[in-house]
């Protein structure tokens, strides 16, 4: 038993290379898409404080009104924009009918007001464009498809799928522009002060509604992208909203507020989980990549209770 | 003082829906066969769903628009969305069953199980066309159960004889790998036990990889096991986003498609589709027609869809999933004649439909006299089988469309039957005071 746990998985990794580097590549991508989703609730928590329970709807939401479009007859491209448009009345409404008429309470208000936009999402999206799973349009997009093998010794193999590789590198323009959007503009700033304290930030004359329709939005515009992705790895269906809640550990562990915790928080997940998954996973039957996550983010919050880049929140009484 | 007023508007409102739900009943016509049916057009599993639910429909609806119903009597047709939720199902069953419902089609195992102890008490029976509760094959235990054509056990017992006849012998599978992909459910577990023994009487090596719900999109974990194990054939029992995303999986790792071979709920067009060119060549069992060229679909054309009276997209008539649900509606309809012919009676009851299906005999001239000549192999239901173990083919997707790939392919009845008859008998044990059976056999 002893040799199970703690010799054999690493023999197999030194037995089959390639294997042990497919593996750390599908965690990697694993990764990168998890924390893609984290990134859509860290922005929307920390301009409100408030989980988002609507974040999964909205990946799901946003691959749908693309696919629905093109599949009216609008041009891939020209479908990109008017989703990116409808993401924008999305985050407009959102600020205006649930979110401005919630300020100042608490934040369980806030967080259960999110829970009834996941079902109108799902009820509109349903009415819509129907409950049928839709291919994305990822070649009409532009975006590669097929894969590259890459033979190491006699038997050894490693497929990369080029989506994933267009995934990897979306991810990080994404994080770039997300990152010197809220560190380096005045909208930033403003947006980590509304974070602290809602009634603060409009006493120093910024616009709580401008803010959170800016945020809702770029949640949005993440939501479209995590959508696009996951879509083209396996469909664009309702089943994927249940994906996005994958991305709870990753905020677990890196933290609510941190946009590079989301990133090195999905990493860490994606690569745990596959490992954990592939080469200990056998010893209780499989299947342990649902809830490995979760407690590789319990084992880290033993040391950082506020995640791995969450801010330590001291309050004076 | 106003929060009041709003309680009690609220409260008159919910007293009011409750008391139009009560009424209904009532309201029911009673020159009309009442046939709920439970499916789901919304959640996960919609894309499976939709297709069933509409295949159900259309013929059902076509009866009506082209007969005037059943032996002169209109039926009474309801969905209730279940999303494929047992307790949703469960809802759907309760809310439907004051209505003279005639019978129940849960489609999920999940559902079947918690309707079955319910059937006998109600006396309405519940037809899980090949799924469901595999045990409930053995009529003498569950009389109030049908799952014609077959049973999970026999689709298996199909599986493994196709694998076994492509290795020149079901001898020649000691020693080989085959892997079984399923979802995580009731349903995908349900065929374990009997791949287990089967593993044991051939030889070969069974190997699992179970997808939980939550994760039907995200399965490239367990596709990374495969191609670590790599075994000789996988077989898959998925429904649902399982099946394209499984697909798309085995492609991306190269896995042989002609060595990929689904349930009969795993055939879907759009789950072939969705795998693209590299999915040529997967393979499903199926028990009912391919394509749209028979004559009782060009009905279903012609009375309903074009007459507006359907949600079905033209394209999808003559679809796998859209053929299994004309196949379930002709197993009602002929459930329902059969009972008419038996009783004497136009507005039969659940009591009536239960002989009714105990009597099915759907031989090759009443499946001309349909328009259904070669959709589906003739079939019968005798008061100890209700399942029948029909023969099944396997079906090869070739880049665009299902083509049949094998003959007509009988399950291995003499090694399923005593186990179905064993699993029954352990169910009523589990489950005691489970009833003997009492009713008459209209045999």
């Amino acid at each position: 038993m002893l040799y199970d746990i703690f010799i054999d998985p690493f023999v197999q990794m030194y037995d089959m290379p390639d294997f042990f580097l497919q593996v750390l590549w599908e965690g990697f991508v694993a990764g990168i898409l998890y924390a893609l989703i984290a990134l859509g609730f860290v922005l929307i928590f920390k301009a409100s404080g408030v989980f988002n329970f609507a974040q999964g709807i909205m990946v799901v939401f946003a691959a749908l009104t693309l696919v629905g479009f093109h599949e009216n007859g609008v041009p891939a491209y020209m479908a990109l924009v008017l989703t990116v448009f409808v993401m924008g009345i999305l985050a407009y409404g959102v600020e205006r009918i649930v979110m401005r008429p919630l300020v100042n309470q608490p934040e369980i208000i806030l967080l259960m007001a999110t829970i009834g936009l996941t079902y109108f999402l799902v009820g509109f999206g349903e009415f819509v464009f129907g409950g049928e799973p839709k291919q994305m349009i990822t070649e009409e997009l532009g975006l590669p498809t097929g894969s590259t093998a890459f033979e190491i010794g006699e038997r050894g193999l490693i497929i990369l799928q080029h989506i994933d590789i267009a995934a990897a590198v979306i991810a990080v323009i994404m994080v770039t522009a997300l990152g010197i959007f809220f560190n380096k503009t005045r909208i930033g700033r403003a947006l980590r002060a509304v974070a602290d304290d809602h009634q603060a930030a409009l006493s120093v004359g910024i616009s709580l509604n401008q803010i959170w329709a800016i945020v809702w939005f770029a949640a949005g515009l993440v939501a479209l992208a995590t959508g696009i992705m996951w879509g083209a790895r396996s469909d664009v269906s309702f089943a994927l909203e249940i994906v996005a809640f994958k991305a709870l550990p990753v905020l677990i562990l890196g933290g609510f507020t941190s946009i590079p915790g989301a990133i090195v928080g999905g990493l860490i997940i994606g690569f745990g989980e596959k490992i954990g998954e592939l080469y200990w996973g056998g010893l209780v039957g499989g299947g342990v990549e649902s809830w490995l996550a979760y407690i590789i983010a319990l084992v880290f919050l033993l040391f950082r209770p506020q995640g791995l880049f969450g801010e330590r929140i001291i309050e004076r009484i | 003082m106003r929060d009041f007023k709003q309680l009690a508007i609220g409260a008159a409102v919910a007293v009011g829906v409750g008391l139009t739900g009560v009424m209904a009943p009532a309201a029911q016509a009673q020159d009309s066969n009442y046939v709920p049916l439970l499916t789901y057009r919304t959640g996960p599993y919609a894309g499976s769903g939709i297709h069933i639910a509409n295949g159900m429909h259309d013929y059902l609806k076509m009866l009506n628009e082209r007969d005037g119903g059943i032996g002169g009597v209109k039926l009474e047709l309801e969905e209730c969305e279940t999303g494929y939720n047992a307790q949703k199902g469960v809802e759907c069953y309760e809310a439907t069953k004051g209505k003279g419902a005639l019978v129940y089609n849960p489609y999920s195992t999940g559902i079947t199980l918690q309707l079955i102890p319910k059937a006998s008490v109600d006396k309405i029976p519940v037809l899980s066309m090949g799924y469901g509760l595999s045990a409930a094959a053995d009529g003498n235990v569950f009389p109030w159960v049908f799952n014609v054509p077959d049973t999970y056990w026999d689709g298996a017992s199909v599986v493994i004889k196709y694998i076994g006849q492509q290795e020149g012998g079901l001898e020649n599978l000691k020693g080989k790998k085959i892997g079984y992909i399923f979802l995580d459910a009731g349903y995908g577990r349900e065929p374990i036990p009997l791949l287990e023994q089967l593993a044991e009487k051939y030889g070969f090596e069974l190997l699992q990889y179970a997808v939980p719900g939550a994760e039907m999109q995200n399965q490239s974990s367990q596709w990374l096991n495969v191609r670590r194990d790599r075994p000789d054939y996988m077989v898959m029992w998925g429904w649902g986003a399982m099946n394209p995303t499984a697909i798309k999986e085995a492609v991306k790792i190269r896995f042989p498609m002609d060595k990929f071979i689904g349930v009969w709920w795993s055939a879907g067009d759009d789950d072939a589709a969705a795998g693209g060119d590299g999915a040529k060549g997967y393979k499903a069992m199926n028990f009912s027609g391919v394509g749209s060229d028979f004559p009782a679909l060009a009905d279903i054309q012609e009375h309903v869809i074009d007459a507006g009276l359907s949600s079905t997209d033209a394209a999808s008539v003559g679809g796998t999933l859209y053929n299994r649900g004309v196949l379930n509606s002709v197993i009602i309809a002929e459930g329902i004649r059969t009972a008419q012919e038996l009783t004497g009676k136009k507005v039969i009851t659940g009591e009536d439909m239960r002989m009714g299906l105990e009597a099915l005999d759907l031989d090759e001239a009443r499946l001309e006299e349909l328009g259904l000549k070669g959709f589906a192999h003739p079939m019968k239901v005798t008061c100890e089988d209700h399942a029948g173990s029909h023969p099944v083919f396997i079906q090869q997707w070739n880049g665009e469309k299902w083509q049949q790939a094998s003959d007509w392919i009988e399950p291995m009845t003499d090694l399923v039957r005593p186990l179905l008859e064993a699993a029954a008998k352990e169910y009523a044990e589990k489950n005691a005071p489970w009833p003997a059976r009492t009713e008459p056999c209209p045999n």
